[in-house]
């Protein structure tokens, strides 16, 4: 049942990025990220992970595509005329990205059971043993801690200080947009 | 489980977002392809944190505060541009080229 809601939305997620990447009006593209990064939120409840499910859903799908539709529409951008490039860069996107695609797939070939076993001989947060039997860690985690917990948990003990380097960065990105975008005086 | 599909979907969504940034001139279409390989990468990140304990999580967390970060400064970067060239289209900004 899972792997079934999990395809459907698999394949609506990869159907709107093709529909983004492929419409000429760029507030249809917009709409159609939206598409893709709701799909991707219901897939990370499938991986049980419902914290970072619900930040998908406020911050990627609320904040940041708002802010990308209010520039669309800031600028007026919303008629259509065709952007994309001519055909030899777009024979030469399809070499590129098929090599990707290619080596990515490649990279597939690391099935659970291999992947476990590489992880098992690097220094790890988590006890081996418990990656090997259960292969569930977060699972655990969640059924110990909370959803949210077991997000911060790690998040203000082993990242503390990454985490507070994050605010210097966003000051610095809220300085640096109404610098930028200021109106000259 | 899922993570083999996962791994697999994440795959085909950043090399979509790869040919989005390849295929088009509008500069803002190109910052949504690159919120989409962002996004691609989160997917990885949340499905190996099944096997590897929930600092993938953590890791979900830093990159979408750095994806707000650069999204809010490049739009305001491309409001300066369109000021300044009254478009947005990639062939006339060409201010740098020698």
């Amino acid at each position: 049942m899972t792997e079934v809601v999990f395809y459907i939305f698999a394949v609506a997620a990869v159907i709107s990025a093709a529909l983004c990447i492929l419409q000429k009006n760029p507030v249809a593209a917009a709409l159609w990220l939206v598409s893709t990064m709701f799909s991707l939120a219901a897939i990370y409840v499938l991986l049980n992970a419902q914290f970072i499910a619900a930040i998908q859903v406020l911050v990627y799908a609320g904040a940041i595509m708002v802010l990308f539709l209010f520039v669309i529409m800031l600028l007026n951008l919303g008629h259509a005329q065709s952007d994309i490039r001519g055909p030899s860069s777009v024979a030469t996107t399809l070499v590129i990205v098929g090599l990707l695609a290619v080596e990515l797939v490649a990279l597939l070939r690391y099935t659970p059971r291999r992947l476990a076993g590489e992880l098992s001989q690097w220094p790890t947060f988590t006890d081996p043993a418990t990656v090997f039997v259960a292969g569930q860690v977060t699972l655990q985690e969640s059924a110990s801690r909370g959803v949210v917990g077991a997000v911060a948990a790690p998040l203000f003990q082993i990242y503390l200080i990454p985490f507070e380097i994050t605010s210097i960065l966003l000051l610095a990105a809220i300085i640096g947009a109404v610098v930028l975008a200021k109106r000259r005086v | 489980m899922l993570l083999g599909p996962a791994l697999g979907l994440s795959a085909i969504l950043f090399s979509l977002g790869v040919a989005g940034v390849l295929l088009r001139r509008n500069a803002i279409v190109l910052f949504m392809c690159i919120e989409l390989m962002l996004n691609a990468v989160n997917l990885t990140f949340v499905a190996l944190a099944q096997l590897h304990g929930a600092s993938g999580y953590v890791m979900v967390f830093f990159v979408m505060t750095v994806a707000a970060a650069e999204a809010a400064v490049g739009l305001a970067i491309i409001i300066g541009i369109f000021r300044h060239t009254q478009t947005v289209d990639l062939r006339n900004i060409n201010l740098l080229r020698g």
